[in-house]
């Protein structure tokens, strides 16, 4: 009995030490993701909280300089919903965006397949080429094509026209908001081509080689092999790889901005312009936001189906 | 797509031995004329896809009468480094790759430290709220900056930090640190949690086991994403270009800006410039690509 007094205090001391140990590795977590939260919540968090706040407000010049603004409800969604060239900016926004990911999505898949046929010496090369392109800051990359579409002496208007495709010469691209936009996609498709390629391609490397071996044996033809075979396996590859371009080529702003020389016709207004016009040229704060705010609504669609698919392949776990 | 496996074994069986013959010796003169068609197709396609840093690249080496002509000249011959020379020496060149340097430190330092450890979190500890911060991490990589430009402007207003590094580096970490934590996990969780449990029964304390065995496995993880910060900042153009207005304080990015005017654009030394301006950033990401690329697909993609 006496040893078994004496060894109760001891139980319970070491109980206790135990579950404050327990406590603090259950608090560790927390501690960790702090500082991340706190700049989360003070940089992202807030921002967008005031977003949502000014898209109801009248925020001008007046108000930017009493730091406040004044309540007007949903005053500037009535504006812009009323405004018929919201409305052609955003079908224009959601048409290029439509543009943008397609050609995308097929080059990229195409130089993917072409890649795998290679051989080693010009897999190499072509790699390299993509690496090369995928490394070129967008800013850079805007101003080479705004050189190499230049009306006078760009590179593109003496091949078109060497090329018989019709006289360029002194052809201004930005003229017509169609070519201007053609010229945009460019360098948009040009520089996402290799993130997709290249992650297609390392896709394609996965699909086990037994599976288009039997296809083949089975009679059946490239095409039928890659749309039976080698598309359901990269299923979740394309899906995340169609949702990330459609989240970066929805919100395109630099590409528009600099290719323009930063004075944009209404023609060219894509909505991350027309947000960003209304806002720093017409200091309309609180209607850029509103506009914004519709932006990153209609954003959140395709996220949602990019974090669906990282939680279906098991990325988030 | 289950009953494939059993077939694919099974050898093609020829009626006659003739025919096939035939039939392979055809096969492999249409496979050579194929394959170099497939090379030459892909030799086309590296021609497109190169073409326009070539030509960044050329014409920053070219003379100013050479660029300034009609008839394209394909190559830099002959070649002079006065494009450069003039770049470097317009005003504020110095002043903001400085700036971008100090910007892109702080950015970097700041974003990696507080990723980290928010990333030992996510890949060493189960707990509540865990797959929420996840998801969080995961949404913010899509908020646009062009969106959330509108009440940054309006709240570094009220603080007065316009026109100032602090209030630009504060901004970046909108966009780099949501995908430094995301990325960092990423590596820490290909670190097997067993080799730093096997250190703890060893005796090592759980903050040794990390300094011992965690960290020096995860370090090239670490350097991966520290560049990959390195590029988004230095990259970044809009959040500069609107809180910066002195020329004394832009970035980089923005200063390729000051080469166009009403008269037009300087061409030789924009693209010498933009040269400079990549230059670090494609040494940098000829250095990672593989180890970041698959960041964004990891899961769909094990490359």
């Amino acid at each position: 009995m006496a040893v078994a007094e004496s060894e109760f205090p001891l139980v319970s001391r070491r109980r206790r030490r135990l579950s404050g140990r327990r406590v603090a590795s259950a608090l560790a977590p927390y501690a960790l993701l702090a500082p991340a939260a706190a700049i989360i919540g003070a940089v992202l968090g807030y921002p967008l909280y005031l977003l949502v706040r000014l898209s109801f407000e009248k925020y001008g010049l007046f108000e930017l300089v009493r730091h406040h603004g004044t309540w007007v409800g949903l005053g500037n969604y009535r504006k812009i919903f009323h405004d018929s060239q919201f409305w052609h900016v955003v079908l224009r926004t959601v048409v290029f965006t439509a543009v943008n990911v397609t050609l995308t999505m097929v080059l990229g898949t195409a130089i993917a397949l072409l890649i795998a046929r290679l051989g080693r010496f010009m897999r190499l090369l072509l790699t390299t080429a993509l690496v090369l392109v995928w490394a070129t800051p967008v800013v850079v990359a805007v101003n080479i094509w705004r050189w190499m579409v230049d009306y006078e002496f760009g590179v593109a208007n003496w091949t078109l026209t060497k090329l018989h495709f019709g006289n360029f010469v002194h052809h201004d691209w930005f003229a017509s908001s169609l070519s201007g936009f053609g010229v945009i996609t460019a360098v948009i498709v040009w520089g996402a081509i290799p993130f997709v390629a290249i992650t297609v391609y390392a896709g394609l490397s996965q699909v086990p080689q037994e599976l288009i071996e039997a296809a083949q044996i089975d009679g059946a033809r490239a095409w039928n092999v890659f749309r039976e075979v080698t598309l359901p396996l990269l299923k979740p590859i394309f899906i995340i790889l169609a949702s990330l371009s459609i989240i970066w080529d929805f919100q395109v702003f630099n590409q528009v901005w600099i290719m323009l020389g930063e004075r944009p016709s209404p023609d060219y207004y894509l909505m991350s312009i027309y947000a960003f016009v209304e806002s720093f040229r017409i200091n309309e704060y609180g209607l850029g936001s509103a506009i914004a705010v519709v932006m990153v609504a209609m954003m959140m669609v395709a996220t949602l189906v990019y974090i669906r698919q990282m939680v279906k392949t098991g990325e988030v776990r | 797509m289950s009953s494939v496996a059993p077939i694919a074994p099974v050898p093609v069986a020829p009626t006659t031995a003739r025919p096939a013959a035939v039939a392979r010796r055809r096969l492999r003169r249409g496979h050579v004329a194929r394959r170099i068609g497939i090379n030459l197709l892909g030799l086309a396609v590296f021609t497109v896809m190169i073409f326009p840093v070539y030509w960044m690249v050329a014409t920053a080496f070219k003379p100013g009468r050479n660029i300034q002509d009609y008839k394209p000249h394909w190559f830099p011959a002959p070649a002079t480094l006065s494009n450069f020379t003039n770049a470097v020496h317009r005003p504020y060149f110095w002043t903001d790759v400085k700036n971008s340097l100090i910007i892109v430190s702080f950015v970097v330092v700041l974003s990696l430290t507080v990723a980290f450890l928010a990333a030992l979190a996510l890949s060493r500890f189960r707990f509540y709220g865990r797959t929420a911060f996840i998801f969080l991490i995961l949404g913010t990589l899509m908020v646009p900056l062009a969106a959330l430009i509108i009440p940054l402007y309006i709240t570094l207003s009220r603080v007065h930090l316009i026109n100032t590094l602090t209030g630009v580096i504060a901004m970046y970490m909108t966009f780099v640190l949501p995908f430094s934590v995301w990325t960092l996990q990423g590596f820490m969780r290909g670190v097997p949690r067993e080799l730093e449990e096997a250190a703890m029964v060893d005796g090592s304390t759980r903050f040794g086991a990390f300094v011992r065995i965690l960290l020096p496995l995860v370090a090239p993880g670490l350097v991966a994403t520290s560049i990959f910060a390195f590029i988004q900042a230095w990259n970044e153009f809009i959040i500069a270009y609107v809180f910066l207005h002195d020329g004394s304080k832009q970035t980089i990015t923005v200063w390729l800006a000051s080469f166009t005017n009403l008269h037009g654009t300087d061409w030789g030394p924009l693209m010498a410039g933009a040269t400079l301006t990549a230059l670090p950033v494609v040494v940098f990401f000829v250095l990672i690509q593989r180890r970041i690329a698959f960041g964004l697909t990891a899961g769909a993609v094990r490359g």
